[in-house]
């Protein structure tokens, strides 16, 4: 804390008030209705609706359709996961490097954060596209049928791929950042004892971007999660069907055109729970990362 | 006018430990204090409190006729001189200098006219419509100084401002801001770990250890009858030297080898001692005219030698002058006995 | 002797020394071959796109994407922008765009007013009320928005937000990170220039306005920079809570531009689909690349 501070109380008061206001009722309230609501079961007609404990819960975890969609969840968030973070740092590795041209390529691989995930879906969705896809063409081209929409390996083909291509900026910009904070004589030391630059990245430059790493991981884990919601929509094309989709994207499948409140609120609650551990356990890799440095 | 006076002035801590210990002084108007000690020992501390930049725990603060306890900093006429000059990066050297008069509604003419007037004495008229980031640290120094005598306060405050700077820039300054204060005749109150600095530039230096006042008088009494080994070893370089010794309750102190040696003034404490005799206080000898003394390193000064050796069994350091004759080997020792400083063995109190 | 070992150790010197220079030029083709490729996988997409904007959307269907440019480039960015319709409304391109620029002003100026002057309030006085804002502040990590979408929803329906631009921006400004961002700042500006200022009377207000905004001008530009790109690139609120077609962002747009697709019998309007998209893109694209050190800055602190 500051060494010195103003011992006004009101002033203070007045500044924190409009910030807590908009947390109180777009966040607190909200939340707490989520809670609330997952304990019941709205009747149909919207005639009001009847506390049934954990029933939503239940019936979600003995669900197949859900347990399918949280598998394929798991499977969908380690997949981008993995590939974002290894595409990303070595990109960054090799423009770390790279003495020509750095700032350029530097432009060139980090520009794409700005783009939205939809906007990259609607690309996605020609590219993937049936009649005129470029990549369906190749998959003919190889002898294979591709088809977006329809088959599910397919679109999730496309769904992984299309959210790579958008977290591989965020990645990059933070493994970059990472490896030029490195101290120079460190690597110079390194340099000195170990000859192959194969080795010394994974024996001193790797454990030093460890702290990073981690913490990306968990960034990513939470985009796999939760902002890939506009990509999966569009690459869908609004259309759930039977299609590959995350435990967000159920959530609003199920509350918004379900009308299963009680349902889509349980889930709510999972997802909470689950996003719950995981920034704790960020918080607690933080801690570990200010002993390390 | 601003004349400072403090009451039982003490600050504690939250968690108990007790940065100032009750402590009661006076400052006259125009005088130049200097609080110096050792890191951790409360100056910044007590100088913070009489700014109003710390709470006090317990006494009364007066500046002028007024009890300022509660008062804000920006309510007690004062103006402070930070050790890292705490400029606003963003403003020009004439916007810094202004600011505070800007915030007491002064007009603007006569904001403009003060602060030409204080870059005018500082030597920063060239200066004044320069960024902070594009000064030397000699510079920004100054505009510090400016900010603080363009407000006329009644009581400056210099929180070693000198400490960022190179050797040579120091010398300098240090002439520098003693001169501005004597033109001024502003009541100041300096703080520093600098022992040269204290005796240099106060007119009454106050010698702080572990948050109590160890002594309070001007450079001259500090540096001849220091009230404590503290002190003794503090002020002055190279420092006092200290043996243990035996006073005999008659006129001589024995030294560890037996050796005698006769002191100028009783003190009322036999036994065991503290002796203290200052490294230039000390002729050299040959070994059978005075106490042996074993020199084991001579440090070339230039202007002077110092000697570095061995003494009944004790470290000890003698300054001799350019011209004496000193190399390692055995030589002797003749002392001054008004030039002999007794302390309690334990407490460390002058006796 | 000395000679000799000197022209021995010389020879030794030379010769790792040549290999090394031949060995380093290999390596660095092999890099710049690496990042030309991760940067072709960036760029191709939406090259693409690009060219299919200039085609005709009848070409497009026959042959499929391609790598040429063609005549229509104009004509489909005109239709995207200025044809009424939009795809199945009376809504132009222009509107989305000008709504997109609402949205993102609107989200940036508010998220950095608010946690700016709340992260203020947390550092600077000495209030027990503080840490508990603190806390209450940042449990808001805890819960992005998708997973209380559903009564977040419920609750602006209740409120009668539906279809504002208030409903649009405001309850996105729930969240904790410009907060921590500007405390974490704060927190590293010198204390003594909270002194100095107090010494020469300046009051909480006063200093705030005169010294901590202007000392924090390249943060805010940073901040700035990410808030319009995530305000404007938002797609799952905006999707709820706008319904009427006048208040579609771009985003927002590509959603009606999906369903057309979806459900048309007609050969979709690639070429104009692709214009929109790419101005989608462009405005953030744009400021993320001119103003690229602020904005990695940004990025960086604010994740600490």
């Amino acid at each position: 804390m500051k060494r010195s501070q103003f011992s006004h109380i009101s002033l203070p008061i007045l500044l924190l008030v409009p910030q807590l206001i908009i947390i109180g009722v777009f966040f607190y309230w909200p939340a707490w209705r989520a809670l609330h609501s997952s304990f019941y079961l709205e009747d149909p007609f919207g005639f009001g609706s009847q506390f049934v404990g954990m029933a939503n819960y239940t019936r979600l975890f003995t669900s197949a359709e859900y347990m399918k969609v949280a598998r394929f969840t798991l499977f969908f968030t380690a997949l981008v996961t993995f590939l974002a973070l290894a595409i990303s740092l070595l990109l960054a590795v090799k423009a770390d490097k790279v003495i020509r041209g750095a700032k350029t390529y530097r432009t060139l691989l980090m520009w794409v954060y700005a783009v939205a995930p939809p906007v990259a879906g609607l690309v996605g969705v020609m590219l993937f596209d049936q009649n005129i896809g470029i990549i369906t063409d190749f998959f003919a081209f190889l002898g294979y049928d591709y088809r977006l929409g329809v088959s599910y390996a397919d679109t999730a083909l496309a769904m992984i791929v299309v959210s790579v291509w958008i977290q591989i900026p965020v990645n990059f910009i933070f493994f970059l950042s990472g490896l030029q904070s490195i101290p120079r004589h460190v690597r110079e030391a390194a340099m000195i004892d170990n000859p192959s630059g194969f080795r010394r990245f994974w024996e001193v430059t790797f454990p030093l971007l460890a702290p990073t790493a981690f913490f990306l991981v968990v960034i990513n884990i939470t985009y796999s999660l939760f902002d890939t919601f506009g990509v999966i929509d569009t690459l869908v094309k609004n259309n759930p069907a039977s299609n590959p989709m995350t435990l967000v994207y159920k959530v609003f499948v199920d509350g918004f055109r379900g009308n299963d409140i009680g349902g889509s609120s349980a889930q709510s609650v999972v997802l909470m729970v689950l996003v719950l551990a995981l920034t704790i356990f960020q918080f607690r890799l933080l801690e570990r990362r200010i002993h390390y440095t | 006018m601003a004349k400072v006076s403090v009451s039982n002035l003490s600050k504690t801590y939250g968690k108990g430990t007790q940065a100032v210990k009750p402590c009661s002084f006076h400052i006259a108007d125009g005088e130049f204090v200097v609080l110096v000690g050792p890191s951790g020992c409360g100056k910044s501390t007590l100088l913070r409190m009489i700014a109003g930049l710390e709470d006090i725990t317990s006494g009364e603060l007066r500046i002028g006729d007024r009890v300022v306890n509660d008062l804000d900093p920006a309510e007690r006429d004062i103006a402070m001189v930070f050790q890292n000059y705490a400029l606003y990066p963003h403003m020009t050297v004439a916007k810094n200098i202004a600011y505070g008069l800007k915030n007491r509604g002064t007009p603007a003419p006569v904001i403009e006219q003060k602060v030409r007037e204080a870059a005018d004495i500082l030597n920063l008229t060239e200066y004044l419509d320069r960024k902070p980031g594009q000064l030397s640290g000699g510079q920004r120094q100054r505009v510090a100084m400016g900010r603080a005598i363009v407000r006329d306060p009644a009581l400056f405050l210099f929180d070693e401002p000198l400490s960022n700077l190179d050797a040579k820039l120091r010398n300098q300054m240090r002439i520098e801001i003693r001169k501005l204060q004597r033109r001024l005749g502003v009541t100041s109150i300096y703080v520093t770990h600098d022992q040269v600095e204290a005796m240099t530039m106060a007119d009454r230096i106050f010698v702080l250890n572990d948050g109590r006042i160890e002594q309070v008088g001007t450079p001259a009494e500090i540096y001849h009858k220091p009230a404590s080994t503290f002190v003794a070893s503090f002020m002055g370089a190279p420092p006092m030297n200290l043996l243990p010794g035996n006073y005999n309750g008659n006129g001589s102190v024995l030294l560890d080898d037996q050796t005698a040696i006769k002191i100028g003034q009783a003190a009322n404490h036999k036994g065991a001692v503290q002796v203290g005799v200052r490294p230039e206080d000390v002729v050299l000898a040959s070994p059978r005219d005075g106490v042996p003394f074993q020199i084991d390193v001579v440090e070339e000064l230039g202007a002077n030698r110092l000697l570095h050796g061995n003494l009944a069994g004790h470290p000890f350091t003698v300054s001799v002058g350019k011209e004496a004759d000193a190399a390692p080997g055995i030589s002797g020792l003749r002392f001054d006995p008004c030039a002999i400083h007794l302390f309690h063995p334990e407490e460390g109190h002058r006796l | 002797m000395a000679v000799a070992d000197s022209i021995i150790s010389v020879s030794q010197t030379h010769e790792p020394a040549r290999a090394k220079r031949r060995g380093v030029k290999l390596s660095t083709i092999a890099d710049h071959a690496i990042l030309i490729a991760g940067a072709l996988f960036m760029l191709v997409p939406v090259y693409l796109a690009l060219t299919t904007a200039s085609h005709d959307a009848v070409h497009i269907q026959r042959e499929g994407l391609s790598f040429g440019f063609s005549d229509d480039l104009v004509k489909n960015f005109d239709a995207a922008l200025f044809a009424k319709g939009g795809f199945t409304g009376a809504i132009t391109g222009t509107t989305m765009l000008l709504n997109s620029f609402i949205l993102g002003v609107g989200f940036a100026v508010g998220k950095i007013v608010l946690s700016m002057i709340a992260a203020y309030a947390i550092v600077y006085f000495r209030l027990r009320f503080a840490t508990f804002a603190f806390w209450a502040i940042f449990t808001t990590i805890l819960l992005p928005l998708e997973v209380r979408i559903v009564p977040s929803y419920e609750v602006i329906q209740g409120i009668g937000l539906t279809n504002t631009y208030t409903g649009l921006i405001v309850p996105l400004l729930a969240s904790a990170t410009g907060t921590f961002f500007f405390r974490q700042f704060f927190l590293s500006v010198p204390d003594e220039l909270v002194e100095a200022a107090r010494i020469d009377g300046a009051g909480p207000v006063k200093f705030f306005i005169d010294i901590l905004v202007p000392l924090s001008r390249t943060m805010i530009a940073a901040i700035f920079i990410i808030m319009f790109v995530y305000g404007w690139n938002q797609y799952l609120w905006p999707t709820l809570i706008t319904t009427e077609e006048g208040l579609f962002t771009l985003v927002r747009g590509i959603r009606q531009i999906i369903q057309a697709m979806a459900e048309g019998s007609q050969i979709p309007e690639y070429g104009r689909m692709m214009a929109l998209a790419i101005i989608a893109m462009l405005p953030p694209v744009a400021i993320v690349i001119l103003f690229q050190s602020w904005f990695v800055k940004g990025l960086v602190e604010s994740e600490k």
